[in-house]
C-alpha cells in the first residue's frame, strides 16, 4: 500500500506544493507551525480541495484534478488523530469508538484488542469531558483504527500535551504504528516523535518539501542538527546484531569493524537493532583511552564542528558505518584543537546507548 | 374548553412545524446556495407582517379552493378553512420564525470540526447531522419548540383571519378572551381565562429550563 500526494493549492499568500510517497510503515512530516501541515492533513483526508495534483491511495484516486476526481472524506477511508482529539461530547467513550466501527465494520480490527492495546478498556462508559488529555487522545487513536482505514493521519497528536502525558502516551503510540500495514503518516513540529515514531521523513517549510527519505538521512540534508531541543539532539543508528552478551546482557551491534555495546537483549544475532545516541552522551578523545568504564570507542574522522549559540559546540564524527554527533564545551574544541579531518575516538557509555 | 383547544392547536401546530423548522435552519446555517438570503426573508416574513395578512394569505392560499388547500382537500381528505387543523396552521406558521431561528443559532453553535472528525469516520452528510449536529443542538431545538409554542398560544390575529371564531373548533384561548371582553358581564370570566394563560406560559417557561439543563449535562458529559 502506498499513498502518494502530489498537491498544489494556494491560501492566500501562502502557497502549498509538496509531492510525498508514503509506503506502509510510518512517514513523519515535520514542520514549524505554519510549514503548511495542517493544508496537508485536510487535503488527504478531503477536508479541504487542492488547486491542483493528485492523491492516490493504492489503486484508489481520491482527488485529480485533471480528471476532476474529488471523493468526500468518508468515501477515502482515511482515517484521522487530530491534535484536540475532536471526542463527540455527547457520546460515551465506548460509543465513539464503535463510531466509525459501525460504518465500515467489515475492515475494522478486533474492538477488545485495540482497546485492550490502547489501555482505555476501563474508561468505556466515561464521558469524554471527564478524561485527561491522554486518555483522550488514545481514545481517539482507538476510533479512528477501528474506522477500518486504510491509510491513517496523525496531525500532531501530542502537541496539545504536557510533557508527562507525552511520555505516558508514546509506548501507546510505538505498539500501534509498530508493523503497520497500511501507510501511516505521523504530522509533528517535534524531532524527537519523528525519530521514535517514523521510518522515514519528509521535512515541509513554507509549504515546499527540503528533504524526504529514512529519518537520519532526510534530517541530516535538511541540516536540522542542534533544532532546538539541544539535549535531545543525537543520532539513531541502524545496525545488525553481531553478538550477545548473555553474561552480562549486552548486546554488541557490528558497525563497520566496531561495535557499539547496548544494555539489554535487543534481539538475535543477526537481526537489525536501532540504537539511538545522543549528541551529549558522546565524548571525544584525541589519543585511544586506555582503563577507561567507556565500553563504546570508536575510532573515527572529524567532518564538521559547528559553534552554537553560548557556551556549546556541536561536532560530527565519521566513525565508518555511521556519522555519530557529538555535544561539546567550545572551549573543548580549542582546547583539543578539534576540526574537520582531525582523528579522534567517539566514546559513549553503555548505559548511554538507548534503544531508538 | 378553550383552553383545551388552544393546547392541542398549539401543541400540533409547534409539533408539525418542527421536522421543516430543523430542515430550513440547518439549509441557513450549513448551506451555501443561490437564494438563501430570499429563504431567510421567507421564514421571517410571519414575524414582520401584521398577523391579518399572514391569515389573509393562509385563507388564500389554504382555502377549499387555495392553491395547497385544493391539493391537501382531494389527495388526503386534509381542511383547514373553519377548522381547529387550520387554528393549528396558523399557529405552526405564526412560531415559525422563532423556531427556525433558535435552531440554526444552535446549529451555527455546533463545532465543525466534530463534524469534519464523523465524516472521516465514515459517516456520510445525513450520518454527520443525525448522528452529530442534531443531537449537540438539542438545546436549541427545545428553546426553539418552547419559544414557537409560546408565540402559538398567543396567537390571534392570524387565526381569526383564516378560521374565525367558532367555539369548540377553532376559538382558542386568546379568541376566547377576546370574546368575553365584548360580551356584557363577561369581565369576570375573561379574568380567569387571563390568569390560564398566564399560567401556561410559566409553565412552559419553566419546563424547558429544566429540561435544557437536563439535556446540556447530558451533552456535555
Amino acid at each position: 500500500m502506498t499513498l502518494s500526494v502530489d498537491i498544489r493549492r494556494n491560501v492566500g499568500d501562502f502557497s502549498l506544493d509538496v509531492a510525498i510517497e508514503a509506503p506502509s510503515g510510518v512517514t513523519a512530516v515535520l514542520g514549524r507551525s505554519g510549514a503548511g501541515k495542517s493544508t496537508l492533513v485536510d487535503a488527504i483526508v478531503g477536508l479541504n480541495r487542492p488547486d491542483d495534483g493528485r492523491i492516490a491511495l493504492d489503486g484508489t484516486t481520491l482527488y485529480d484534478a485533471g480528471r476532476r476526481i474529488n471523493l468526500a472524506p468518508p468515501k477515502r477511508r482515511v482515517g484521522c488523530v487530530f491534535q484536540d482529539s475532536r471526542l463527540f461530547p455527547h457520546l460515551s467513550v465506548k460509543s465513539n469508538l464503535m463510531f466509525g466501527r459501525k460504518r465500515r465494520g467489515a475492515a475494522s480490527p478486533d474492538f477488545d484488542l485495540v482497546v485492550e492495546t490502547l489501555g482505555v478498556s476501563h474508561l468505556l462508559s466515561r464521558r469524554p469531558r471527564s478524561l485527561s488529555g491522554g486518555e483522550r487522545q488514545r481514545v481517539a487513536i482507538g476510533r479512528a483504527l477501528l474506522s477500518g482505514p486504510r491509510a491513517l493521519l496523525f496531525d500532531e497528536p501530542l502537541a496539545a500535551l504536557d510533557s508527562e502525558r507525552k511520555a505516558e502516551i508514546m509506548p501507546f503510540l510505538e505498539t500501534i504504528v509498530a508493523g503497520a500495514e497500511i501507510p501511516v503518516v505521523y504530522v509533528t513540529h517535534a524531532l524527537e516523535e519523528a525519530r521514535r515514531l517514523a521510518e522515514n521523513l519528509v521535512v515541509l517549510d513554507a509549504g515546499r518539501v527540503t528533504a524526504s527519505g529514512p529519518v537520519e538521512a532526510a534530517i541530516a540534508a535538511a541540516g536540522l542538527s542542534s533544532a532546538g531541543d539541544r539535549f535531545l539532539d543525537g543520532v539513531t543508528v541502524e545496525a545488525a546484531i553481531a553478538e550477545i552478551d548473555e553474561r552480562f546482557e549486552l548486546t554488541g551491534l557490528a558497525l563497520g569493524a566496531h561495535r557499539i555495546w547496548a544494555p539489554g537483549v535487543l534481539g538475535a544475532v543477526g537481526d537489525a537493532a536501532r540504537v539511538r545516541l545522543l549528541a551529549r552522551d558522546v565524548a571525544l578523545s584525541l589519543d585511544p583511552p586506555s582503563r577507561t568504564s567507556v565500553r563504546n570507542v570508536l575510532p573515527g574522522v572529524i567532518r564538521g564542528v559547528k559553534r552554537g549559540a553560548g557556551p556549546y559546540a556541536s561536532v560530527t564524527v565519521d566513525v565508518g558505518g555511521a556519522v555519530l554527533k557529538s555535544e561539546l564545551t567550545r572551549r573543548s574544541i580549542d582546547e583539543l584543537g578539534l576540526a574537520p579531518g582531525k582523528v579522534v575516538h567517539a566514546m559513549i557509555k553503555g548505559v548511554a546507548v538507548a534503544r531508538g | 374548553m378553550a383552553v383545551r383547544l388552544s393546547l392541542v392547536v398549539a401543541s400540533i401546530g409547534t409539533l408539525a412545524s418542527l421536522p421543516f423548522a430543523v430542515v430550513i435552519a440547518f439549509a441557513l446555517a450549513r448551506g451555501k446556495f443561490w437564494g438563501k438570503t430570499l429563504l431567510d426573508g421567507l421564514v421571517h416574513l410571519p414575524l414582520v407582517m401584521p398577523p391579518v395578512v399572514t391569515g389573509y394569505l393562509l385563507l388564500i392560499a389554504f382555502g377549499r379552493q387555495g392553491i395547497f388547500g385544493k391539493p391537501l382537500l382531494d389527495c388526503c381528505g386534509l381542511s383547514f378553512s373553519f377548522k381547529w387543523t387550520g387554528a393549528a396552521l396558523a399557529a405552526g406558521v405564526m412560531g415559525f420564525p422563532l423556531m427556525v431561528r433558535a435552531i440554526r443559532l444552535s446549529i451555527e453553535a455546533v463545532d465543525r470540526r466534530l463534524e469534519q472528525a464523523a465524516s472521516t469516520l465514515g459517516a456520510g452528510r445525513i450520518g454527520v447531522f443525525l448522528a452529530v449536529t442534531l443531537p449537540l443542538s438539542l438545546p436549541g431545538v427545545l428553546a426553539g419548540l418552547v419559544l414557537a409554542f409560546a408565540k402559538a398560544l398567543g396567537e390571534f390575529g392570524a387565526t381569526i383571519t383564516f378560521v374565525s371564531n367558532i367555539p369548540g373548533e377553532t376559538r382558542t384561548l386568546p379568541a376566547a378572551i377576546y370574546t368575553l371582553t365584548q360580551t356584557p358581564g363577561g369581565d369576570e370570566a375573561a379574568g380567569r381565562l387571563v390568569l390560564v394563560a398566564i399560567a401556561l406560559s410559566l409553565a412552559a417557561l419553566v419546563a424547558s429550563e429544566i429540561l435544557a439543563r437536563r439535556l446540556s449535562t447530558r451533552i456535555s458529559g
